[in-house]
């Protein structure tokens, strides 16, 4: 796994039980802002149907390195908690460190059983799409 | 001494009017002794992000749902919880949440097994109070303990299990208030919603399909007013108040919903909510299926 999401990971894992969910919402609130590109093409963003909540996905995938933009509304933090925590461990990885990224890599996080394993599934729908998108650039 | 009951126009053409308060009523009563509001989402974090001030979080998964077995929570945990949250059983509870008070119904529902007599919803739920650009905020309340009593969970009255849904078939009324694709067995799961791991699709033989969300207004999420009601369920299903109904949907929450509409503002007297659900419906071997 990519060290910057290992970290993530980590700092979840080592968070009191309680403070767990906070955490989770200060990483929504940093979730970047879509670039102009995205905000005035948002059709061209790939729905996450695994989230509960509206999440809409465009990877970028250039010579070493890739680029994620995730775009969720306000009234959906849990999704936009779990975007940002893949922008963060993610964002401007190489190609192979995002494939090489573990599927379940969030269950080590602690999460699932203040945030449900239902709802966790967005996390695995997320990964699983950005993964299929790199694997398609990398073709490309 | 319950706090005052909502005398809005529409909410009084309800059956039971008490059971309902507009966001005005709410705006105007926060802060009441013997008033505990309540919010309850399908997100974990929305509260988080800000709350009408006052109010408590109730989790329906973390607080409502038993850690282990695939039930509520005993007696003990829901005094445990009510106490912690500065409810009494006298205490008026006002839910709300998103998604059109789908969980806030579900809060409401498991309250209501454990019997606490004063329980409303805000009609319109959290929606309508941010769109009327009402006071919101993130502190977190730390109301002084209350002193709940532990109160045996009743069953009985409300919730049905899946033997008594078996034999209700063909004896009782069904309604169906999941999506029609759900219904008709070509979905597995709510539209733009993730598999949630039944193995068979379609529904309950005998069962009406009347999608939960059809009882609110799409504009702003409050029920829709008691005549439109009864063209839904009583003229286009043909329910009858005195009717023997059991609801039923995914898990159990969309259902509570459903209750909520034929209990509470149409005054029919003996509905449950088949909490299994099809989840466990779609799954149990052997049990009839109709598509």
């Amino acid at each position: 796994m990519r060290d910057k999401l290992h970290e993530i990971v980590e700092e979840f894992a080592d968070t009191p039980k309680e403070l767990r969910l906070p955490l989770l919402l200060d990483f929504a609130n940093g979730l970047p802002a879509l670039p102009a590109r995205l905000l005035e093409d948002r059709d061209s963003m790939e729905p996450v149907e695994e989230c509960q909540a509206p999440l809409f996905l465009a990877v970028d995938v250039g010579p070493g390195e890739v680029h994620l933009y995730f775009d969720a509304p306000p009234e959906a933090p849990t999704s936009r908690g779990f975007a940002a925590v893949l922008h963060e461990g993610l964002d401007g990885a190489t190609p192979e460190e995002v494939l090489a990224t573990p599927n379940d890599f969030y269950l080590s996080m602690g999460l699932e059983e203040l945030v449900t394993p239902l709802r966790m599934r967005g996390m695995a729908g997320m990964l699983a799409r950005v993964k299929r998108r790199v694997a398609e650039g990398m073709e490309a | 001494m319950p706090v005052e009951y909502d005398q809005d126009t529409k909410i009084q053409a309800y059956a039971h009017p008490e059971r309902l308060v507009t966001t005005e009523w709410l705006a105007a009563h926060l802060g009441e002794p013997g008033l505990v509001v309540a919010e309850s989402d399908e997100d974990v974090l929305l509260y988080e992000t800000g709350h009408i001030p006052g109010a408590v979080k109730i989790d329906w998964h973390l607080d409502l749902n038993d850690p282990l077995t695939r039930d509520y929570v005993d007696a003990e945990a829901f005094a445990h919880l009510m106490s912690a949250k500065g409810i009494t059983p006298d205490t008026t509870i006002v839910f709300y949440g998103d998604q059109n008070n789908w969980w806030a119904a579900y809060a409401l529902w498991v309250t209501s097994l454990f019997g606490h007599a004063d329980v409303r919803l805000l009609d319109g739920g959290r929606k309508k109070w941010v769109d009327e650009g009402r006071p919101m905020t993130t502190d977190v309340p730390a109301p002084a303990a209350g002193d709940y009593p532990v109160t045996p969970r009743d069953d009985s009255v409300i919730r049905a299990y899946r033997e008594q849904v078996l034999a209700h078939i063909g004896n009782g009324k069904l309604v169906d208030v999941r999506s029609p694709g759900e219904y008709s067995g070509e979905l597995l799961h709510m539209p733009e919603y993730p598999q949630e791991g039944a193995l068979r699709g379609g529904h309950i033989p005998s069962a009406a399909n009347v999608p939960w969300r059809r009882a609110a207004n799409e504009e702003d999420g409050t029920f829709l007013p008691v005549d439109d009601l009864r063209a839904i369920y009583q003229d286009e299903i043909g329910l009858e108040t005195g009717d023997d109904v059991i609801a039923y949907c995914r898990i159990g929450e969309r259902s509570s919903h459903t209750w909520f509409v034929l209990t509470h503002l149409l005054g029919f007297d003996q509905v449950r909510n088949y909490d299994g659900s099809w989840v466990e419906w779609g799954n149990a071997v052997r049990v009839p299926i109709e598509k």
